[in-house]
């Protein structure tokens, strides 16, 4: 399974990233290119649960294949959910149930934030995605 | 500069510095001192023994040092004569403990007063007392200091209300509670009393004669001591009053296959093995504790609050949860959302609480998802503080 060209660039650019505060910066820049959710679906119904932070959290498919979009009051936790996107977007239903998101975060040298101490909602994101993908 | 003279004293706190984290989260749990863990270390290899059942000499000394740390607890409270001390298996516990033990006292459509500030522990017991007997559960408020409302409780205390729960510091606004009037209030009424210490019994030294309750409550963790246990100091009187919650072990006089007899207190309240070695633990704590000048802890401690409120007043766009008064301070930063903040802080190594702090409705009150805790410890020191404040722009650079 290749990776996409998007996420192929953002884990060139994480991993050449040196240090916290340029992670952080690339996070909320990722987090602000992340395509604005319409309003109507900051419901309820999307939130992620178990977030410190607000995250929605919608997925549909289209044609066999997934297509995520997302959003927190949060920027960095934004910033994760964007790169989260960038991986699983596209994937078809067989794709997505394979895949290990853990991983990915782990390449990108994020893997911190899902240490289950977190509160940051990474996990739960990560959670609910399976949900969704079943 | 303020340095702490006890900081040795915390093995834990160098190792922690070594791994570039500094600790300000002492109102969620504290370091050990070393005493501590010489007690533990003590006890496992010497022979560790169950209590209050053996014969053999390995139960007869561990029984003995169990005890001791007792009538420790008992003189660090000051409780002389006037009640026991009930080891439990954390404050929560002690709590859940009363809520059912008491229980049989309430009939619907009385009252139990607690306040707006109270840790989820002081809340859900009673929430669910309430809902169980059909009670009414009444809720202090606060005053824009973040202390509760004497003016409102005068009116909100009256004959229907059977127990009064508050707590004497809260673990987010700061502020000791003016306790004595409450306590009065609830006791015109013939209310039973209770009070959680758990972050109060950290700071100072309270005398549980003096104050007046029926019950208080603490947490060893918090107090330097071993997790996986609380303390319940009782009044004889309202100890009369108080049900077996949790059964087995020797907190039973005879046992039949159907019906059974109960020691009184402490025993009897004591089901199951009870946390042994975390009991002798937090007696080693307390001769610690009581070794230390107290006065100069107070000061020290008052020295550091004074160092965090004024770099944190110093700084734009924040703004404090209450009036803290001592030990901690929550806040949150102008357009800044706390869990970005406690990103960047935990990226640096500060470890600092961001949250609810197991207070939702409070902050809920506040209208706040969450706030930004640093809390202090006798070991910390304005080096500490410097640290987290220099995290603080870092992230805040960032952020804006």
């Amino acid at each position: 399974m290749s990776l996409p060209i998007e996420a192929a660039e953002a884990l060139q650019i994480f991993q050449s990233a040196a240090g916290w505060e340029q992670r952080a910066r690339l996070l909320m820049q990722f987090g602000d290119r992340l395509p604005p959710l319409d309003d109507t679906d900051k419901c309820d119904a999307n939130r992620v649960h178990g977030c410190e932070s607000q995250v929605w959290l919608v997925g549909s498919l289209h044609d066999g294949h997934w297509q995520f979009s997302a959003s927190s009051d949060a920027r960095m936790i934004r910033g994760l959910v964007a790169l989260l996107l960038l991986r699983v977007n596209g994937l078809s239903v067989a794709d997505l149930k394979q895949i290990d998101l853990p991983d990915w975060f782990n390449q990108l040298g994020l893997s911190r934030q899902l240490s289950p101490s977190r509160s940051n909602g990474l996990n739960a994101v990560l959670q609910r995605m399976n949900e969704l993908a079943l | 500069m303020i340095p702490s003279p006890w900081r040795a004293d915390f093995p834990a706190i160098a190792a922690l510095q070594r791994q570039d984290q500094t600790y300000l989260d002492n109102a969620a749990t504290t370091q050990k001192p070393q005493a501590l863990l010489d007690a533990l270390t003590h006890y496992y290899a010497n022979g560790a023994a169950n209590v209050h059942r053996a014969q053999h000499l390995p139960g007869a000394h561990a029984t003995q040092a169990f005890e001791d740390s007792r009538l420790k607890v008992a003189q660090w409270l000051n409780a002389g004569d006037s009640g026991q001390i009930v080891f439990t298996h954390g404050a929560t516990s002690a709590l859940n403990l009363l809520a059912y033990g008491l229980e049989h006292l309430f009939q619907p459509g009385d009252e139990i007063v607690i306040s707006a500030l109270e840790h989820h522990a002081n809340l859900l017991p009673w929430q669910q007392l309430a809902q169980r007997r059909n009670l009414k559960l009444v809720i202090l408020p606060l005053d824009a200091d973040g202390l509760i409302d004497l003016a409102a409780a005068v009116h909100l205390i009256g004959p229907r209300t059977r127990l009064l729960a508050v707590s004497q510091l809260s673990n987010v606004l700061g502020a000791w509670q003016p306790l004595p009037a409450l306590l009065g209030m609830a006791k015109a009424q013939n209310a039973l009393t209770v009070v959680d210490g758990a972050q109060g019994v950290v700071h100072g030294r309270h005398d549980v004669q003096a104050l007046g309750c029926d019950f208080y409550v603490f947490s060893s963790h918090k107090l330097y001591g071993p997790d996986g246990l609380g303390v319940l100091f009782g009044r004889n009187a309202a100890l009369e009053q108080l049900k077996p919650w949790q059964f087995g072990g020797e907190m039973v006089l005879e046992a039949n296959y159907h019906d059974a007899r109960f020691r009184p207190a402490p025993l009897g309240f004591e089901a199951g093995t009870p946390p042994i070695a975390s009991v002798i633990g937090l007696g080693a704590t307390l001769d610690y504790l009581a070794g230390l000048d107290q006065d100069a802890v107070s000061a020290h401690e008052a020295a550091l609050h004074d160092y965090l409120l004024r770099g944190l007043a110093a700084r734009n766009g924040i703004r404090l949860l209450g009036k803290p008064q001592l030990a901690l301070a929550s806040f949150i930063v102008e357009g800044v959302h706390n869990a970005d903040l406690a990103h960047l802080l935990t990226e640096q190594g500060i470890a600092v609480r961001a949250g609810h702090h197991c207070a939702m409705p409070l902050l809920k009150s506040f209208e706040l998802a969450g706030a930004i805790r640093v809390s202090l410890a006798l070991y910390n020191d304005s080096e500490d503080l410097e640290r987290f404040f220099e995290a603080l722009d870092q992230a805040l650079e960032l952020l804006r």
